[in-house]
């Protein structure tokens, strides 16, 4: 094991004259670039430390000659951005929604805005592109459960729908005709519905279904079954489906009732986010 | 003494037994029956083995091998078992149809993804240290292994950690603290378990026969001292009942954040650099016929870096509640790591300075090349990565993803991979690995995957980023997150490509493996003759 410090033949180099099982180590020097290029960092690191705030102390930490501090810096960026925007969102604020004209710049604006709150906070139930999914409305089309104009929009998303949250609330309530109708009158109701809007039924169990429609459903859903904005009553006569228009769907919505709920909305945004939100809403293509 | 180990067995599979009756939860209850499985099985083996004569003990005079044999089939066995999980969940996250409804709660991606991370750090990564640890310390000491079985207790502790910590997460037991999810009996387990680890190693330091200690043995002990360190803090907790899992941590709020990062970067810090390079420090020099490049450099960047490392976790705390003082030296200790980092890949490669020529002709040496080349580019990356700048970005995405895995398959896969080529044939008896060419498959297969995984990641990585803060011109946010989120959906796929190329190269070494055993005899290496090594080096 013992060897006196040797030449390694390949380098040149003179090893340290250990052996731990044949390995050996060569004496070379630390290599320049990287002493120097780690002595750099380290010069850098304290100039760092001494700009920003870096060293505890026995109560606080040194502040850093740059004055900088990250909840600093994200507090002046808000505020340019609001200073820049006081005006617009003043007049945003102000102005009647209903007269507001595609193209003008607070509507602009009020869409833009509209469009990045809903990504934050409507797109996870009724999708990026607005299109909806089961149970949560389309909203690029023109069907409507509460209105399709501004103010009713508008009113909507400030106070939502069915929740335990806002007085205000959109309120209504399916009753579950399970309890209150026979199996067959229920199948008969269905098919009823399914031949509003297809013509492929069964013409004579849905005349049996009509008179039950008129009995029990036509209060809400309307005679003709073109819905009632002012209870949140989908209109059964298109072929647009919230939780699905086959038989089987229809049926469970039948026997067991829906009830959709969305939170209020201005209870969690400013004034003029849900403003713009719903000129966004209303903007998508089914505005009334 | 038998009648001593009948009576504790005894008395623990009674208590397992109870426990697994009372228990409040399943990952609790299937534990405790674990638990009782075990000791009764040891029971009737012990019973039925009283009084015999002690069988013909190992000779003095070689290696304790046995457990380091055995740790290398572990570390290939778990290895497999941490890759094949990984790329299930790649797929898992493109189809997340693949989250199967028969397989609720169990195999959704929550609780497969840290039995993932488990699998490949503490299962793979951690069974190859064990076995290479102990493997390079008796060689370098010139003894055998201290504490004659203890060495066994490790290696079987440590794989009931795993089998205990694996189960846990399917079933529900987790404290939900990164890389250290397991509940708090299982890190109790854990800790008697590394202590032991800890006498063997450095009992056999202290009746080595050589006078110094060797360069790979520092990195070693550091980094078996500092996670023992870093368990124990981090994982200080109080059981909600002894008969549950459940546990409440004892640290809050942004404290236990960052107790949380402290143990999770030194978790890479010291598991996954320090230990590895250990490893890098005895096999690159084996494998090259070389000496070390440096013994200053090793001296100087092994101090450098175990003083640097533990103070750099903050950064991955950058914007949070966090507050700034914490976060800036956070981020200055990591580029002031960045050439103690480097210190060990300049020493691994300039070590090859007189073999060149072998990166040509040795598969097994471009391994450990290619592992120390993606050490270097993970390691600038890093304290890159921690600029708050560069992190305002990068933070949260899967840039992150990509950084880890360049340095996890690249860096701790491929070194390990030539670990094991290099130890195969040594512990089994055979001149060299049955198939030269299978390790050269096995080469580019890994790296083609890794570069398919890092890219797509850096890909997405940066997309994401910057889709996270792209404003319109009235400086509005303009996507979603699920925006982000279907935009990466080709990228994942690529992703889940990747880990499907470095499976498949890590399956072919397990053939390769099998085939060099198959028929072997296990080769018990003599120890240095004690002539030599009772000579104290000059």
């Amino acid at each position: 094991m013992s060897d006196e410090n040797q030449i390694d033949e390949a380098t040149g180099v003179e090893t340290t004259g250990h052996t731990w099982d044949g390995i050996r180590e060569l004496n070379n020097p630390l290599p320049r670039w990287w002493l120097w290029t780690f002595y750099a960092t380290i010069v850098w690191g304290i100039g760092y430390t001494i700009a920003f705030p870096a060293w505890p102390l026995i109560s606080g930490a040194t502040a850093g000659v740059m004055g900088y501090s990250t909840r600093g810096e994200v507090a002046t960026q808000i505020a340019e951005h609001e200073a820049e925007n006081a005006t617009l969102v003043a007049s945003l604020n102000s102005a009647d929604l209903p007269t507001l004209a595609p193209g003008d710049d607070l509507h602009r604006y009020a869409v833009a805005r509209g469009r990045s709150v809903f990504s934050a906070q409507c797109s996870q139930c009724h999708g990026s592109g607005a299109a909806g999914a089961k149970g949560y409305p389309n909203l690029l089309d023109n069907d409507w459960l509460w209105g399709g104009d501004i103010e009713n929009i508008s009113l909507t998303i400030a106070h939502g729908v069915r929740n335990e949250t806002d007085d205000d609330a959109r309120y209504s309530e399916m009753p579950a005709f399970g309890e209150i109708l026979e199996d067959e009158e229920i199948v008969a109701v269905v098919e009823y519905v399914v031949s509003l809007s297809s013509t492929e039924h069964d013409a004579g169990l849905a005349g049996q279904g009509a008179e039950i429609y008129a009995d029990n459903c036509a209060a809400c859903h309307g005679d003709t079954a073109l819905g009632d904005y002012e209870q949140g009553a989908p209109n059964l006569a298109d072929a647009i489906w919230l939780y699905g228009g086959d038989r089987a769907t229809l049926e469970e919505t039948v026997r067991y009732s829906r009830y959709g709920v969305m939170p209020a909305w201005g209870q969690r945004l400013s004034d003029e986010d849900v403003r713009a939100v719903s000129v966004y809403v209303h903007s998508l293509g089914g505005g009334e | 003494m038998d009648y001593v180990k009948l009576v504790l067995l005894g008395a623990i599979a009674v208590l397992a037994a109870i426990a697994s009756s009372w228990g409040h939860d399943l990952a609790y209850q299937v534990h405790a029956f674990l638990i009782m499985a075990i000791a009764v099985g040891m029971f009737i083996y012990v019973l039925r083995h009283t009084d015999e004569p002690a069988g013909p003990a190992e000779p003095d005079g070689i290696y304790s091998d046995g457990v380091i044999r055995a740790g290398v089939i572990a570390t290939a066995f778990w290895g497999i078992a941490g890759f094949l999980v990984g790329t299930f969940i790649a797929f898992q996250l493109a189809f997340p149809a693949l989250n199967f409804d028969w397989g609720q709660p169990f195999t959704n991606f929550g609780r497969l993804r840290p039995l993932h991370t488990s699998a490949v750090i503490f299962a793979f990564g951690g069974n190859a240290l064990i076995a290479t640890s102990l493997y390079v310390v008796q060689r370098t000491s010139g003894v055998r292994l201290w504490g004659g079985k203890t060495a066994w207790f490790v290696f079987w502790g440590y794989q009931l950690f795993i089998v205990l910590a694996a189960t846990g997460y399917l079933l529900g037991g987790t404290q939900s603290k990164e890389y250290a999810e397991p509940e708090w009996y299982i890190d109790i387990w854990l800790t008697i378990v590394w202590l032991a680890y800890l006498a063997v190693f450095l009992g056999t330091i202290f009746k080595r026969k050589e006078k110094h200690i060797y360069v790979a043995n520092w990195f070693f002990l550091s980094f078996i001292i500092t996670v023992a360190m870093l368990h124990v803090v981090n994982n200080i907790s109080i059981p909600v009942s002894l008969l549950g899992s459940k546990s409440v941590q004892v640290f809050s709020g942004v404290q236990d954040a960052m107790t949380q990062w402290w143990y999770g970067h030194n978790a890479v810090g010291f598991f996954l650099t320090a230990g590895f390079l250990g490893m890098m420090y005895y096999f690159v020099p084996k494998q090259a016929e070389r000496p070390v490049y440096s013994y200053k450099l090793s001296i100087i960047h092994f101090w450098a870096l175990i003083f640097l490392y533990i103070w750099a976790g903050p950064h991955h705390l950058h914007y949070t509640a966090l507050p700034d003082w914490a976060s800036t030296l956070g981020m200055v200790f990591s580029i002031v790591l960045w050439m103690p980092s480097w210190g060990g890949m300049i020493n691994g490669l300039m070590t090859l300075q007189g073999a060149w020529d072998k990166l040509r002709t040795d598969p097994i040496m471009r391994m450990f090349v290619l592992s120390l080349g993606f050490y270097g580019m993970s390691t600038f990356e890093g304290p890159m990565m921690s600029i708050r700048a560069v992190n305002s970005l990068s933070h949260y995405t899967d840039w992150t993803i990509g950084h880890v895995h360049s340095g996890a398959l690249g860096w701790n896969g491929m070194i390990t991979f030539a670990c094991i080529y290099f130890l195969t044939p040594k512990l089994w008896g055979r001149k060299e690995m049955y198939s030269m060419s299978a390790i050269n498959w096995h080469f580019w297969l890994a790296t083609l995957g890794i570069v398919l995984y890092a890219a797509s990641m850096w890909v997405t990585g940066i997309m994401e980023g910057l889709m996270w803060r792209e404003v319109d011109d009235q400086g509005f946010l303009v996507n979603s997150f699920a925006d982000t989120v279907s935009a990466k959906f080709p990228m994942y796929i690529v992703r889940g490509l990747g880990g499907v190329l470095f499976l498949s190269g890590a399956l072919v070494m397990v053939w390769n493996m099998f085939m060099t055993i198959r028929g072997a005899t296990p080769a018990n290496a003599a120890l240095p003759r004690a002539s030599a090594a009772a000579t104290p080096a000059e």
